[in-house]
């Protein structure tokens, strides 16, 4: 799961690498290192703002052992996307597998297929699929659809996008 | 008084709307200085001709009696080369392939020197250099806006009222076939197939509806926005299509439940033209029922500006040929 985490480092040299430490014992991966130089907290430590992927089971441990090492974990929680789009399939969308066109998405882990509706009116008729895709920025949006419409095209499906989506 | 004289050339649903508007507007035209003398009427199997005016009334009654107002055999191109006057207005069937009448229509009223108004999109789709290189040599005003939207103004909306305005791109709901059908679609919860019957009976889809429904029709007046606002020089070949023969009532369903309504969408800018079905959300500008039409052009000053009205109908239409018409000669 990806998760974002809020720390305060001291201001002085070496602290990030403390930070990062302990990262490759959890098989933590570091997804974006957001560093705030200029910003202090009033307690005079720098914020920033790690974004990892972890096992959940390990969240715990990663936290105690920086805090152990002096840093202060001010917030644990799930990375929110903040992108969000419906998207309209229509077609042999069961057929012609939408495991694996989600699969394809969500393999690249800055998109996520959320939510599925489907529904299948009977055979040798088209069914209709609204799939919700939540995405960590725009471009990743964006590098979704291009995955989606180019299974779409392979497999023959009908791509209903948003007004405001660049189709 | 300035006596315009004028030919129709097609005398269906919109020739004949162009005629009632003529008579229904006698007296304001007048009042703005102009005399709109029709000299010739054509349909597909002959011609009325009086140079010193026909009778339109007597033309409509014969039409919808007779089948035709042909007294003399004569030809469209004939009449452009054969009666003097200075205005046609060309609304002959629209014809994609090869341009039809419409096209030898237009080309020999440039030759001759004439001015056109047309509803018409064929001969724009397919030769819209040529037949402004032509209008421009022979010194001829050649307006179209009823080709797109039909009451609607886009068009003239976009380059005079607009005028200055950097246009960045038209989008719009531009066949209201389309919109009927997947309005209907939507309430009925029915299939495309039933709706598609529907439409038919009402006279709103053609018996052979694919033009509309494949998008065809919205690419064409795509390809004449591109043309006439954006200064390109495409064809129908340039546009990226995507009919409605595909979307299901659970589709409508599944997206209305979420906030939104299916529409086919035609969107033209400089760097694309482009039709598809697309989701928007309700009570958005472009959420507009039924057949009505609707396009928002963003511009580079004014923001979205979005009109709405009925793409089509005889009066309708002529009410844009009337535009046009008032256009070219109230300040001359
Ligand atoms: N209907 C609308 O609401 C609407 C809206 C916007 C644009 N338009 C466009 O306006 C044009 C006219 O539409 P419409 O609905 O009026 O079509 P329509 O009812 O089919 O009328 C076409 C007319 O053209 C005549 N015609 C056909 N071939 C001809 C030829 N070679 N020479 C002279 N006349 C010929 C027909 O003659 P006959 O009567 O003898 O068959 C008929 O009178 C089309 O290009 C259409 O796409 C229509």
């Amino acid at each position: 799961m990806r998760v974002s985490m809020d720390i305060e480092l001291k201001d002085v040299p070496g602290q990030m690498l403390l930070a990062l430490q302990p990262l490759p014992e959890f098989k933590a991966n570091l997804i974006t290192v957001l560093h705030h130089h200029q910003k202090r907290t009033p307690r005079k430590t720098v914020p920033v703002q790690l974004v990892l992927e972890v096992k959940p089971e390990t969240i715990g441990a990663i936290k105690a052992k920086l805090e152990e090492s002096g840093i202060r974990v001010v917030r644990v929680g799930e990375q929110r996307f903040r992108e969000s789009i419906n998207v309209i399939l229509i077609g042999h969308v069961v057929h012609s597998g939408i495991q694996d066109t989600i699969d394809e998405i969500d393999k690249t882990g800055f998109a996520e297929v959320v939510e599925l509706s489907l529904s299948m009116p009977g055979i040798n008729l088209l069914s209709s699929a609204l799939i919700r895709i939540d995405a960590e920025g725009k471009e990743d949006l964006q590098k979704a659809l291009d995955i989606l419409k180019t299974v779409s095209a392979k497999k023959d499906l009908l791509m209903v996008l948003p007004i405001d989506i660049h189709a | 008084m300035k006596t315009v004289r004028c030919s129709i050339l097609g005398f269906g649903a919109v020739g004949q709307g162009v005629a009632e508007v003529l008579l229904m507007k006698k007296e304001y035209m007048k009042s703005i200085g102009l005399e709109i003398l029709v000299v010739a009427v054509v349909d597909s199997k002959g011609a009325a001709v009086n140079p010193d005016g026909v009778d339109l009334a007597d033309c409509l009654s014969r039409k919808r009696t007779k089948g035709t107002v042909g007294v003399e055999k004569l030809t469209a191109v004939e009449v452009i080369k054969s009666v003097d006057h200075e205005l046609v207005i060309e609304t002959t069937p629209t014809n994609i392939v090869t341009g039809g009448a419409g096209l030898q229509n237009m080309l020999a009223a440039f030759e001759t020197g004439k001015d056109v108004i047309t509803s018409n999109k064929g001969p724009l789709t397919l030769k819209y250099k040529e037949l402004m290189e032509a209008a421009k040599n022979s010194g001829s005003k050649f307006r179209f806006e009823a080709t797109v939207g039909g009451s609607m103004p886009v068009i003239n909306l976009a380059n005079e009222v607009l005028a200055g305005n950097r246009i960045k791109s038209i989008k719009g709901i531009l066949n209201g076939t389309c919109n009927y059908i997947l309005t209907r679609m939507l309430e009925e919860r029915a299939s495309y197939k039933d709706i598609l019957a529907e439409a038919k009976e009402l006279g709103i889809a053609e018996s052979d509806p694919a033009y509309d429904v494949d998008g065809i029709d919205t690419a064409c007046k795509l390809v004449i926005l591109a043309n006439a606002i954006f200064g390109l020089n495409v064809t129908y070949r340039d546009v990226e299509v995507t009919g409605i023969t595909k979307i299901t009532p659970d589709a409508l369903e599944m997206a209305y439940e979420r906030g939104h309504v299916i529409k086919l969408i035609g969107e033209v800018s400089r760097e694309r033209i482009h039709v598809a079905p697309r989701l928007v959300p309700i009570n958005h500008p472009l959420d507009v029922r039924g057949t009505l039409n609707v396009a928002s052009i963003d511009t580079e000053l004014a923001g979205e500006i979005t009109v709405t009205g009925k793409g089509a109908g005889p009066i309708e239409t002529a009410s844009a040929i009337l535009s046009d018409l008032v256009a070219i000669y109230a300040n001359q």
